[in-house]
C-alpha cells in the first residue's frame, strides 16, 4: 500500500513539476560580458514547449557576440558567430535544461554588455481560478485582445529602447574620440612647429664654420 | 504536503540560472524609468562532490546583494541566506546595477567553489500579483484585467517619459559633439595660421642675424 501511495506522490509531483515548469514565463537580462569569456546560462524547459530567446549587444568593441543554443543532450539548436542581434524561437524536444551560452573569446580588448530575454510556455493566467476553457463575453475578450496589443507596444518599446541606447553608445564613443583626437593633433601641432624651426636652425648652425672660412 | 507542493512551486518558478566561483560578483543591468518597481528572488546552491549534485541549501551560506542606481548610490546592500527576495523602487531613471555574490569561503573549501545561481528579476507590471490584488480589493474578473491594462498603460507612460528623457541625452551628445568639431576646426585653423607666421618670424629674425638676407 505504501508503495501504490508513493507511486502517486511521485506522480503527483511529477505532474506538479511539469505544470511549475510550465509557468514559468519570461526573463530579461543585462549584463557585462568580460573580454575572452563565455557565460552560460540554463533554463528548464518542459517538452513541447514553445521557448523564444533574443538577445542583443548594446556596446562594445563592434557589438557582435558568438551566441550557442544547446539542448538537455548538448546537441547544439543554434549556433552563430558574431551576430549583432538575432532572435531564436523552438519547440523543445527533451524536457531538461537547455543552455544558452554568450562567448566573447575572440576579443581580447573589449568588454561587451548583452541584453537577453528568454520567454518560455504561455502567459499564466491572473488567477488560478480562470480557466481558459470557461467562454469568455465580449467585454472580456476584448480586454485580452487588448492586453496582447499591449504586451507588443511594450515588446516594441524594448525594442527601441535596446536600438537607442546602442545609438548613444555609439555617439558618446565618437564624442569622447574627437575630443582625444583633438587634444593629440594639438600636441603633434605644436611639436612639428617647434621641431621644424630647430631642425632649420640646426642645419644653418652646422653650415657656419665653411661660410666663416669662405669670407 | 501543502508546504512540499509550495516549495515545488517556488521552486519552478525560477526562470533561469546560471553557475559561479566562489568569489565570483555577477552584475546585471536593469535600464528602468523611474518609480518603477523591481522585484527579484534568488536561490543559491553549492555544488556537492560527494553526490554529484547541487545542493538545496548549505547552512551558513549567504548571498550579498548589492544594488545601485544611475549615480551609483547604493540603493540597498544586504547580505541573504541561499534562498531570498528583494524588492525596490527606482528615484532616478537610468541604468541600476545589481550585483551578487557570496559572502564567505569557508563551505567553499570543500565544495570546489561552484555555486549554482537562479534568478528571477522582474520589472514593472509584472511585479503585480494579480491573484493577490483580486483577492484583497475583491476584483471581479473583468475588473481584474482592466486592472492589468491600467497597469500596463501606466507602464508604457513611464517608459515613454523615461525615452523622452533619453532623448534629450542623446541629441545634447550630437549636438555637444556637433559644436566641438565645428570649434576644433576653427582652433586648427587658427592655430595653423599662427604657427606659420611665428615660424617665418622666428626664421627671419635668425638669418638676419646669420647674415644670410639684410
Amino acid at each position: 500500500r505504501t508503495q501504490i501511495e508513493l507511486k502517486m506522490q511521485c506522480l503527483l509531483f511529477i505532474v506538479l513539476f511539469a505544470l511549475g515548469v510550465h509557468t514559468t514565463y519570461g526573463v530579461e537580462l543585462t549584463y557585462e560580458l568580460e573580454d575572452n569569456s563565455k557565460q552560460c546560462f540554463f533554463q528548464d524547459i518542459t517538452k513541447d514547449t514553445r521557448a523564444t530567446m533574443e538577445y542583443q549587444v548594446i556596446s562594445g568593441g563592434r557589438y557582435d557576440v558568438d551566441c550557442t543554443i544547446e539542448d538537455p543532450d548538448g546537441l547544439k539548436l543554434y549556433s552563430e558567430k558574431r551576430k549583432q542581434y538575432d532572435s531564436y524561437a523552438w519547440d523543445a524536444q527533451k524536457t531538461g535544461a537547455y543552455q544558452i551560452c554568450f562567448s566573447n573569446e575572440f576579443s581580447t580588448i573589449t568588454h561587451k554588455v548583452i541584453y537577453f530575454s528568454m520567454i518560455v510556455g504561455d502567459e499564466k493566467p491572473l488567477v488560478d481560478t480562470m480557466d481558459r476553457a470557461t467562454a469568455l463575453n465580449q467585454m472580456e475578450t476584448s480586454c485580452v485582445t487588448i492586453h496582447e496589443g499591449m504586451k507588443n507596444v511594450i515588446a516594441s518599446q524594448t525594442h527601441f529602447r535596446l536600438r537607442e541606447s546602442l545609438g548613444r553608445v555609439f555617439a558618446e564613443g565618437i564624442n569622447t574620440r574627437v575630443q582625444i583626437w583633438s587634444a593629440i593633433q594639438v600636441t603633434i601641432m605644436i611639436i612639428v612647429m617647434v621641431g621644424q624651426v630647430f631642425v632649420l636652425r640646426g642645419l644653418f648652425n652646422t653650415k657656419k664654420p665653411f661660410t666663416r672660412t669662405d669670407t | 504536503r501543502a508546504v512540499l507542493i509550495f516549495l515545488l512551486f517556488v521552486h519552478c518558478s525560477y526562470a533561469i540560472y546560471f553557475h559561479v566561483g566562489e568569489k565570483e560578483k555577477k552584475c546585471f543591468i536593469e535600464e528602468l524609468p523611474e518609480d518603477t518597481m523591481v522585484t527579484g528572488k534568488y536561490k543559491a546552491q553549492l555544488w556537492d562532490k560527494r553526490s554529484n549534485q547541487y545542493l538545496d541549501s548549505t547552512p551558513g551560506m549567504g548571498m550579498h546583494v548589492e544594488i545601485k542606481d544611475p549615480e551609483s548610490k547604493v540603493l540597498l546592500s544586504k547580505s541573504y541566506g541561499s534562498e531570498g527576495a528583494f524588492t525596490f523602487t527606482s528615484h532616478t531613471p537610468g541604468e541600476h546595477q545589481i550585483c551578487i555574490h557570496s559572502n564567505s569561503t569557508k563551505w567553499s573549501l570543500f565544495a570546489g567553489g561552484r555555486i549554482r545561481v537562479h534568478l528571477d528579476i522582474q520589472v514593472g507590471e509584472n511585479t503585480n500579483d494579480y491573484s493577490q490584488i483580486a483577492a484583497k480589493d475583491k476584483l471581479t474578473e473583468l475588473q481584474l484585467r482592466v486592472r492589468q491594462l491600467l497597469d500596463q498603460v501606466q507602464q508604457i507612460q513611464k517608459e515613454q517619459n523615461y525615452q523622452r528623457y533619453r532623448e534629450e541625452r542623446f541629441r545634447q551628445t550630437s549636438e555637444n559633439t556637433n559644436a566641438r568639431v565645428l570649434w576644433w576646426s576653427l582652433a586648427q585653423s587658427a592655430v595653423l595660421v599662427i604657427a606659420g607666421i611665428w615660424q617665418m618670424r622666428h626664421l627671419k629674425g635668425f638669418f638676419e642675424a646669420k647674415k644670410f638676407c639684410s
